[in-house]
């Protein structure tokens, strides 16, 4: 038995590492690798899945029209879309870690939840 | 297609437009221009509602130029009709609630910002209620997580930043998860829009292809929303983030994020899946049993919190657990209840925050137990528009609360033996413990003040806006209770056409 599928199962390796990384890290940049490798390795499984052995990018050239001669753009315009919610996400992220860190001078979540703890008391 | 038509288009175009303008307007207009704009939303939303009731069934709305299986959609019912109409309702009395604490809570440069990130939201709540296509609605999911996030960190004092935090990272979670089961399913299909989707789901199971990848799109699309929407293990967030920003944000988080998760996540059971595949792979079992826990530790926390926005926080967990339970029913009386449900507590979670906000104002700015003794005498408005809503989530007849315990109760009567046992004794146990916790709150409110205590005079300070509003959700709570019937006829007939 052979395996065709390589692009999907890494795919599925990464989104397991980066949810694990998001879920479990303790260290907030740490965090932000991790969503970002999760949401990359979904883009990946999209593009992958999108693309057809043999057939090209949508853009009509040398007057072919037949539609087996191309790939559905749907899949890569998603994977844009999604690309472009994932930047601001990380974004907003980075810029509330950034925040953060100016005030308790550490990137550590359970630190900063305990020194906020003790500011309140 | 006829000019009313677009009603739902505007609703979301028009707070999308505005966003953009409002971000270059100075503090004031920023917010009269806000209010305008909501205030438009929700006269359409209630003209939108009134033609709907003489029309048969739903619509789609083509956007842009190209048909069906390729193109983008709006689709639109009764039942999409009566939940703009609310969403809409609970922002406008909100936003209008609160106005005095946004100016004390958030630099009034940076004012104009937060309307920004209301009317985004306000623009994202109506898309997930309209939209037709599943990727849209991951957008739109993903527009209301960050405006979410801002509407936290605009009050910069105490915990919120923190908060802010957390809750980013379980919506990531939750948002990967929904992101990675709409790729899942988008390979299974080939399409995004839901009517479409559904003709293959239901030919893939009739065929018995590819049952293994179905369910885990399922569990993994329900688990994301369920992350999102604060259901029972994965309300860590919750707390922090409804107990310290401004009372606005605190009760549009509550009451309409949350909401516009589980309202997409409705959609997706009845016109993305179908009901009966999603029955078939035992994910509702899995929600109804993390609701039923839900239920009562949510409540059991409520009861050892002595911070009365961390209680009102902490009851929310409870009562998502509600919602979620009356989904997880799988019947259609469960999901009326549930759909019922969503409205009654969106109304009445709104009212409690502000409520409290105006009673920790009257008590010098305390939100504990022990400085809100009397409060309920110091601002006698505010008293009586929290123990109204404290009343609701009891289940006291007359009152919104009420119809969806009793509405519960009922659907549990179609839902086989055993469910029906666990659905009595849970909402029973959970009933007692909010009545333990609520009503001990409302006698706190209305008890003498420790001896020796003085409070500023406060009487007449908290203005017009904030009387107002709690006045009108005051009478909203009521109405809810008292023409439920009607309500409720609307929903099923909704539901009736939803799928």
């Amino acid at each position: 038995m052979s395996f065709h599928n390589y692009e999907e199962m890494a795919a599925m390796i990464l989104f397991g590492i980066g949810f694990t990384t998001l879920l479990l890290q303790k260290n907030l940049i740490k965090k932000i690798i991790g969503f970002s490798m999760m949401d990359s390795a979904i883009y990946l499984f999209l593009a992958a899945k999108g693309f057809i052995e043999g057939r090209t990018a949508p853009i009509v050239v040398d007057g072919v029209t037949s539609m087996e001669a191309y790939i559905n753009p749907i899949p890569a315009g998603l994977v844009l879309t999604g690309i472009v919610v994932s930047v601001s996400v990380t974004a907003l992220m980075l810029a509330l870690t950034v925040r953060l860190y100016r005030r308790y001078h550490t990137l550590d979540i359970d630190r900063i939840t305990a020194l906020v703890r003790r500011e309140e008391q | 297609m006829e000019l009313w038509q677009s009603i739902p288009f505007a609703c979301i175009l028009l707070p999308l437009g505005s966003a953009a303008m409002t971000s270059v307007l100075k503090g004031r207009w920023a917010r009269y221009w806000t209010f305008t704009v909501l205030t438009i939303v929700t006269a359409l939303s209630a003209i939108f509602v009134a033609l709907m009731a003489n029309f048969e069934g739903n619509y789609t709305y083509m956007m842009g130029h190209y048909p069906a299986p390729w193109g983008n959609e709006i689709r639109a019912g009764m039942l999409e009709a009566i939940t703009g109409l609310f969403f809409s309702v609970i922002m406008l009395l909100s936003l209008m609630g609160g106005l005095k604490k946004i100016d004390e809570h958030i630099l009034s440069d940076k004012q104009s910002l937060y309307y920004v990130m209301l009317l985004l939201l306000t623009a994202a709540l109506m898309a997930q209620t309209y939209t037709n296509d599943l990727f849209t609605a991951y957008v739109f999911l993903e527009i209301m997580t960050i405006a979410a996030c801002s509407l936290i960190t605009a009050r910069t004092k105490g915990r919120t930043l923190v908060a802010a935090t957390r809750y980013m990272i379980m919506n990531l979670l939750g948002s990967g998860l929904f992101l990675l089961g709409i790729t899942l399913l988008y390979d299974l299909t080939g399409h995004l829009l839901m009517s479409n989707i559904k003709e293959a789901v239901a030919a893939l199971a009739q065929s018995g292809q590819y049952q293994m990848p179905l369910t885990v799109v399922i569990a993994i699309m329900s688990i994301g929303l369920g992350i999102k929407s604060a259901l029972f293990p994965f309300h860590t967030w919750v707390p922090d983030a409804y107990g310290y920003s401004t009372p606005t944000s605190a009760a549009v988080l509550s009451s309409l994020v949350s909401k516009g998760y589980i309202f997409l996540l409705i959609k997706i059971f009845y016109r993305v899946i179908g009901l009966d595949v999603i029955a078939s792979t035992g994910i509702l079992d899995i929600l109804f049993g993390f609701a039923l826990v839900g239920m009562v530790m949510g409540s059991i926390s409520a009861i050892r919190q002595s911070d009365i926005r961390r209680m009102i926080a902490f009851s929310s967990v409870a009562q998502i657990g509600y919602i979620f339970m009356g989904m997880g029913l799988g019947n259609e009386q469960g999901m009326t209840a549930a759909v019922f449900h969503i409205f009654a507590h969106a109304v009445c979670k709104a009212m409690l925050f502000l409520a409290a906000g105006g009673l920790a104002d009257a008590s010098g700015n305390s939100k504990q137990f022990r400085d809100l003794r009397g409060s309920g005498f110091r601002s006698p408005i505010a008293g009586v528009a929290f123990t109204i809503g404290a009343l609701s989530m009891v289940g006291f007849p007359f009152l919104g609360g009420f119809t969806s315990k009793m509405n519960f109760a009922m659907a549990a009567m179609h839902g086989g033996d055993t469910r029906m046992m666990l659905v009595l004794l849970v909402l029973v146990i959970s009933t007692w413990l909010n009545t333990i916790y609520f009503l001990k709150t409302v006698i706190t409110l209305y008890r003498k003040p420790l001896p020796g205590a003085v409070y500023p005079v406060e009487k007449g300070r908290r203005g017009f806006c904030f009387n107002a509003s709690l006045v009108l959700f005051a009478a909203v709570n009521v109405a809810l209770g008292l023409f439920s019937q009607g309500i409720i006829e609307g929903i099923s007939r909704g539901l009736n056409t939803f799928g």
